[in-house]
Formats: structure tokens, sequence, C-alpha cells
């Protein structure tokens, strides 16, 4: 997926891996992002090839930077490394990508991929220090949690500085050469929710189809649909609605939202056909139970992917709400089943 | 009711801290704010448990039991029988994954 950047062939420092000769000569990029590279984040967005979005890590000269020009550090996913780049036009600079394995910064950092060790690594391999005069290195803040700013400088000479969180700050962090409290603070706008709910939806749309034309055989037509509606709903509503749904807890919010998304269903449930009305009531609980159980699962899954939830909190959701969720699917299964069965026996 | 996030494993040693604020410049959640001879832990429920003021402590005046709060991966984890504190989260992988973010 990487675009040929030019190669600076006159250049190459002492490098020590034989085999990638030239991963320490530097390579040249630009602000501009083409149609393939728009072309390239639609497709990792949509999850094709999930780690074949990938930049060469090494140092790159973005326009024509000098001894005394600003260092960033970023990671060899296309969507980071474009987004740094196009937010510094104008700017002349260097930036070190790290081998994060195709995966962006923040998640990166979590694992630790973005970290110490690969920092250091290639500040050292790509001959930074000959390079600039400056001892400075300008790291994503959402690079912190897997970098060591005091191990960084006590291993390379360099000083750690956080830029802010998100790269549309930094032609104004560069001008004031400071980051605002709120270039720190990191928020969770409906443009970053939306650009998810593709790769949620893709995660589930294999199971969903066959768990619906299965009960569209079994159940007919309303069920068949439910199965689809409960999951677009978790998958696409919830991640939109996030804020708004009420309480904290991504499962109560998921059971309220699933709640509502089961409302019609029941009712064309409750008024179906000439049955008695304790099968019509039976059948009408069934989607009552099942629905909001599948939304709030799909909803406490969106936990990863939010910058806010912690692993403590996830952990208690998960053992508070997951046995509910699962009674929940259980018995309006069972109910389901029961109903068919007897319909089928022709007791109802 | 209805809120599993106002406890994490965020402790805050002030004794030990040098005030160097490096805590508050990486806390995406301003958890710490200044203070005049050291930082004070002021949101505690607001920490994800990243583990970046951990990690960027010179002193180690802060402790957490930093990872990623993903169910995804937790719930895969402890369905595959392993630890759930230890599965990490899959994120970038083909296989599936929990998180997206840029």
């Amino acid at each position: 997926m990487t675009p040929e950047h030019n190669m600076e062939s006159s250049f190459c420092c002492s490098c020590s891996e034989p085999e990638t000769a030239c991963s320490c000569s530097i390579l040249q990029t630009d602000s501009n992002i083409t149609i393939a590279n728009r072309i390239d984040h639609i497709l990792a967005r949509w999850g094709y090839k999930r780690s074949g979005h990938t930049v060469r890590p090494g140092l790159y000269r973005l326009g024509n930077p000098d001894a005394n020009s600003p260092v960033f550090a970023s990671a060899n996913y296309t969507i980071s490394f474009d987004t740094l780049r196009l937010n510094l036009k104008g700017f002349d600079a260097y930036i070190l990508v790290l081998d994060t394995k195709g995966i962006n910064v923040w998640c990166a950092a979590g694992k630790g991929t973005f970290g110490t060790d690969e920092l250091v690594k290639r500040i050292e391999s790509t001959g930074l220090s000959h390079i600039v005069s400056h001892r400075k290195i300008i790291v994503p803040q959402l690079g912190a949690p897997g970098i060591s700013a005091h191990m960084v400088k006590q291993r390379s000479g360099f000083t750690v500085e956080y830029g802010p969180v998100r790269a549309a700050d930094l032609p104004e962090y560069m001008r004031t050469g400071k980051a605002t409290s709120e270039m720190r603070k990191v928020s969770f706008p409906i443009q970053d929710r939306l650009v998810l709910i593709p790769i949620e939806l893709v995660h589930v749309a294999i199971p969903t189809i066959m768990i619906s034309i299965i009960l569209w055989l079994l159940a007919g037509p309303v069920a068949g649909v439910a199965a689809i509606a409960a999951v677009v709903t978790g998958t696409v509503l919830f991640p939109i609605l996030l804020p708004y749904l009420p309480t904290q807890d991504f499962s109560m919010k998921g059971f309220i939202l699933g709640g509502v998304c089961a409302v019609p269903f029941s009712a064309m449930y409750a008024q179906s056909a000439d049955l008695p009305e304790w099968a019509l009531a039976a059948g009408a609980i069934v989607p009552l139970l099942i629905i909001p159980a599948v939304v709030a699962y799909l909803g406490l899954n969106f936990t990863g992917s939010t910058p806010y939830t912690s692993r403590t909190g996830v952990k208690k959701e998960i053992f508070r709400y997951v046995p509910i969720m699962a009674a929940m699917t259980g018995i309006g299964a069972a109910i389901g089943i029961t109903l068919s069965i007897f319909r089928l026996a022709g007791v109802i | 009711m209805f809120h599993s996030y106002l406890d994490n494993s965020l402790k805050f040693y002030k004794d030990r801290c040098i005030n160097c604020k490096r805590c508050t410049e990486v806390c995406p959640h301003r958890v710490f704010s200044a203070g005049k001879t050291h930082v004070n832990l002021v949101y505690q429920a607001l920490c994800m448990e990243c583990g970046a003021c951990a990690l960027n402590c010179p002193v180690q005046a802060i402790e957490v039991e930093s990872g990623v709060g993903c169910a995804w991966a937790m719930i895969s984890a402890a369905l595959r029988g392993r630890d759930m504190d230890g599965g990490e989260c899959s994120c970038g992988g083909d296989a599936g994954s929990c998180c997206g973010m840029k």
C-alpha cells in the first residue's frame, strides 16, 4: 500500500541491517493525499487486509528540512502517517516512522509496539543524531502509553516532547510551541464514531446474514428482519447515539436502545395470526428479551473502540451484564422454540 | 447505578511526586491537575488505565494496572480459557478487532 516515495540515495548511514540495506536512507514525502491514499484509507476503514495498510518504517523528509527542523514520530499505519503529513502542510520537517506493524499510534502504544524500545532503535538505526543538530522529538500524545519519555532521554539523548492529541492541532502547536489543555484532551465526536461503523458491520455481517436466513426459514420473515434490525441497531445506531444514551454502562445503554428497537417487533407478534391470547403474549415477549440482549452485547463490545473505558470498568460490566444477556437470550429462544413446536404440532 | 467506571486501579503517591507535571501532559482525560508542590489526582473516575502517566512518571509516584478496556478481547480470552487480563487487544489482526481508532 505504500506509495513509492522517492529514495534519496545520496545518504546512507552506517546501517547494521544487511537485508534492509536502505532502511537507513532518508525517504522523501510530501503533504499531498492522493486518490490512491484515499482509496487505501477507505479499504482500511472497511477492514480490507487489516494489517496491510503500512508505510515503510524509517526517516522521512517532509518538504525541505535542515539540521534545525523538527522531528515528528509516527506509526507505520497509512492513516496515521498520512494524517500527520497532511497536517504538516507547509512545514519542513522530519518524520520518524516506527514499525508498529501497520497499527495506529494509540493502539500500538497500548500494545507497546509504538514504544520506548522501538523509538530508541529507530533513532539509532536512522542515524538521527547525525541528521539534526537538536535533540528533540515530537511524539503524539496518544503514543504516551507506550513511551517512557525519561527512558528515551536516558537511552538516546533525545528529549521527548508530547504533541497534541489530534494532528489537526499541530500547526497551532508549532506556532505557539505549546499544546493547550484542550489539545491534550481526547474526545470522541460523531465523525470519529462514524468512521468506526464499517469495521463493526464487517465483523458481524456474515453470522448475521446466516442467522437471519435461518430465523426467516424457521420462524418467518419478521424474525429474519428482527435479527438484522438488532445487529444494525447495535453496530450502527449504538455508536452514533452513544453519548445520548442514558447511563454510563455500555451494556445498559444497549439494553435501553435494544428495548426501543424491540417494540415494533413485539407489537407485530402481539397482533399477528389468530392464535390464543397467551401464545400472542408469549410471542410478543420473545423480541423484548432477545433484541435488547443482542444490542447490549454489541454495545459492550464497542468499549474497545472508545477512548475512555478502563479495563477495570469493562471487566465489571462483563461480570455484571453478560450473564443477564445470556439468560435473556436463552429464555427468549426457549419461548420462541416452544411456540414454534406447539404451532407445528397443531397444539395452537 | 449502572456506572461500572467509578473505580479503577489508578494509585497516586503524592509524597513521591516531584511536580514535573508530565502526567498532566500525557493524560488524555485531565485526571491530574497541576499543583504548587505536587500534582493532584482530580478525576479518578475518568481514568481509562492507559498507563501513560505511570510510564512517564520518573519517580514512580503513579501506579496503574494498564490495559485496554476492550470487552471483545476480554470475552474472547475468557472463552478460550485464557486469562482475561492477559488477553491483549487484538486490533490490527485480520481475524477480528476491537478497536479501529486512528
